[in-house]
């Protein structure tokens, strides 16, 4: 029985040995995007550009105006002046523009004495990007109202994070996505090139049994994609500063199983495609959209409608990536990830066994 | 001439003898502008909040109704016991843990009472961030009542807030005008690469190579109908997107249909580009799914640019998608000129001019 299976899986690495340049590409892409998005991506607002519209220049304003010029989250633009606001804001210039009334100090007196008054400061926002205007708006009112001083009330501590780096909840999700789709689009050929060069007859007529062919071409990319993955491992962990906690093991166990699972979703969808263009449309192109939407990359799985977190339970990323961010980040020991494991494990299966079984249907 | 319209007849027909390609086409736009929005939300809504109540005094309690009553949070494990709330969020169950100290109320007067903890899962650290904020706020509100402060409601009659151009905060309607490029990208990046190198494998292109036909003529006649197909997309996702979501455009629609007529010219550029320089169909794709995360990722589509640190800020300066995307949420939501917008609109060109440019010269009719 070994004697079909070694030599069908060195047939299979020489395909991939010879084709150098498809082997750099495949090994470099997922380094570069992954150092890339690690450091450049931050989903947090950070920076809110700011104009002011100040009639007279009090002692007061200047005050705030330092204030607002002096915090971080802020870049202060400048001075405009009432009739510039709608085209500042249109133009895009900045992100919020703050405006005093003429009257500001009288005003600021009379609402401190409890005397009802009109408002004293406008803030105008560029709601096109309503993210980046509520935090605008949050980080603007704790400036303008210091209630700033209300925080010493509080002591906050950041579990898991205390840097608060974005880096640590993108880096799985990155991770994640870009496994899935590089591992698949390299199986997703192999079966779908034999029958359009027609060496598919051949194979169908070779006594090698269709469980080998399948793993037979598994086990060369198996092999490519741990390379790949042993790299980015040890990126994120010396250059991106991901911690890994709970050791390199657990992650290293569910990263292996969500590999082969990929894999065989890349077998899958070469069975059931009869042209190379279809398969690769699907595995690069139609996948893309629905990982990146509902695995919980960039948004959060439980404010997706209740229909959309159902489906997100069939899509493999989103369990290896909640795995994964509690194997690196909140150090959980391997076992309170089982449910992850098992899943992946399950899914897995049932792509092998899929494909299997339409590998066999054409055997007939 | 003749030759041109055979030719472009030719993948005309390809196209629609593919047995895949026109569903996805027709399907996968609609798909998108119709599901997509629904998923997009970035808000801090359902935070899930334990609270060890170590005090349980009147103070206390009223803390803990008004935190439950905001809508952004919601209280759902009151214990004494710090460990089990830090259980729960390890499991996952809960985000955040408020712990109120003992004697808070007595406290509560005297300059330097015992602090409260807001005790955050930062994993993920935007929601984390703005998840306490909402925390601070509201108990702050019920501190200063408490205390019998009056100015506490009267200091925020300070400030008026005006949210221009999506005075609801819909962030579904700042995503759909995203999602609609990365359509644009999709198809008319992925497609026509593809459908170059598959002449390559076939072999066909070696015919096309015999025949007198110019190589300009030939990207052209790949080129064109991306160009159609795009512009289909949008004529589709336009009117589904306002039936849908309500999303009007607020300026010209003559800019929008410009700019992505320029990004489409720009993107296929680039597709037949990576194409030329690729043998196999695997190995084009490969190429351009990189590009593709990277204009996705960092084109400021899903994550504000002006958050990134300098040195990636200056790399999605030489990324077309930025300027696409700014026009696009500019007109559509702010109803921005193109007086304004002009230095977008001339980057857009540019890039359309030298990925078309270098999609005609690295054509080599050699094999």
């Amino acid at each position: 029985m070994k004697n079909n299976f070694i030599p069908f899986v060195k047939k299979e690495s020489l395909h991939l040995l010879r084709d150098t340049r498809t082997l750099l590409i495949v090994i470099f892409i997922p380094v570069v995007l992954i150092v890339l998005f690690g450091f450049a991506i931050s989903t947090e607002v950070n920076n809110v550009n700011v104009a002011v519209v100040a009639p007279k220049h009090t002692e007061e304003i200047n005050n705030v105006v330092n204030r607002l010029a002096a915090n971080e989250y802020f870049t202060f633009k400048g001075y405009i002046s009432q009739t510039e606001i709608d085209e500042t804001l249109r133009s895009g210039k900045v992100n919020a523009v703050v405006v005093f009334d003429s009257d500001f100090d009288r005003l600021v007196a009379q609402i401190s004495a409890g005397v009802p008054s009109p408002p004293a400061i406008q803030l105008i926002l560029d709601a096109a990007d309503a993210n980046t205007a509520m935090a605008a708006t949050a980080y603007l009112q704790g400036v303008l109202l210091g209630t700033a001083s209300l925080q010493e009330m509080f002591e906050t501590r950041m579990l898991f994070n205390a840097q608060m780096k974005s880096a640590y909840n993108f880096v799985p999700g990155i991770l994640g996505l870009i496994i899935i789709l590089v591992c698949a689009i390299m199986t997703s050929v192999s079966i779908v090139r034999e029958k359009e060069a027609g060496t598919m007859e051949v194979l169908l007529v070779s006594p090698v049994r269709p469980v080998k062919i399948m793993f037979a071409k598994m086990i060369p990319y198996f092999v490519i994609s741990c390379i790949i993955l042993g790299v980015i491992l040890v990126l994120s962990r010396y250059l991106l500063d991901v911690p890994m906690v709970s050791g390199v093991g657990g992650i290293i166990a569910i990263s292996l199983i969500y590999i082969a699972l990929s894999l065989a979703l890349g077998l899958l969808i070469s069975t059931f495609s009869k042209t190379q263009i279809a398969a690769l449309l699907f595995a690069g192109m139609v996948m893309i959209v629905p990982i990146l939407m509902l695995s919980g990359i960039m948004f959060p799985i439980e404010n997706l409608p209740k229909f959309f977190q159902w489906i997100s339970n069939v899509i493999p990323t989103r369990w290896y990536i909640e795995a994964i961010r509690k194997l690196m980040i909140q150090g959980v020991p391997f076992i309170a990830v089982w449910k992850e494991f098992a899943i992946l494990t399950g899914m897995g299966i049932v792509f092998m066994g899929i494909s299997l079984n339409s590998f066999n249907d054409k055997l007939e | 001439m003749r030759t041109f319209f055979v030719l472009l007849q030719k993948e005309f027909l390809q196209i629609r003898r593919n047995p895949f390609l026109p569903k996805l086409i027709i399907i996968f736009p609609i798909l998108i502008i119709l599901v997509m929005p629904l998923v997009t939300t970035m808000d801090v809504r359902n935070l899930n909040i334990a609270a060890v109540d170590l005090d349980r005094s009147s103070a206390s309690q009223r803390i803990l109704s008004h935190l439950d009553a905001s809508e952004y949070l919601s209280l759902i494990y009151t214990t004494s016991e710090y460990n089990l709330a830090l259980q729960k969020l390890e499991e996952g169950a809960i985000d955040v843990i408020v712990q109120i100290p003992k004697h808070f109320e007595r406290d509560m007067t005297i300059a330097a009472p015992e602090k409260i903890s807001i005790i955050a899962n930062a994993v993920n650290a935007t929601k984390a961030s703005i998840g306490t904020q909402y925390i601070v706020q509201t108990i702050a509100k019920t501190f200063m009542e408490l205390r019998g402060e009056k100015n506490a409601a009267q200091m925020s009659e300070l400030v008026t807030i005006q949210n221009r151009f999506n005075p609801t905060l819909n962030y579904k309607h700042f995503m759909i005008p995203a999602l609609m490029v990365i359509l644009f990208i999709l198809l008319c990046g992925f497609l026509p690469a593809l459908s170059i190198v598959s002449e390559k494998e076939c072999g066909t292109i070696e015919q096309i190579n015999v025949t007198p036909t110019s190589r300009t003529l030939f990207t052209l006649s790949k080129l064109i109908p991306y160009w159609i197909i795009g512009l289909l997309v949008l004529v589709i996702t336009m009117p589904l997107a306002h039936l849908f979501y309500g999303l009007a455009s607020a300026g010209s629609i003559w800019l929008i249909f410009l700019s992505t007529f320029i990004f489409i010219l720009g993107i296929s550029g680039f597709g037949i580009t990576a194409a030329n320089f690729s043998n196999t169909m695997q190995q084009v794709v490969f190429v351009v799914f990189f590009f593709i995360m990277i204009f996705i990722l960092m084109g400021g589509l899903l994550t504000p640019i002006d958050s990134m640190p300098d040195w990636a800020q200056k790399i999605t300066l030489f990324l077309p998608p930025r300027y696409y995307i700014n026009i696009l949420r500019s007109v559509y939501l702010k109803g921005t000129t193109f007086v304004e917008l002009w230095h977008d609109f001339a980057a857009l060109a540019g890039f359309a001019v030298v990925f078309n440019i270098l999609a005609a010269i690295t054509y080599k009719k050699q094999a």
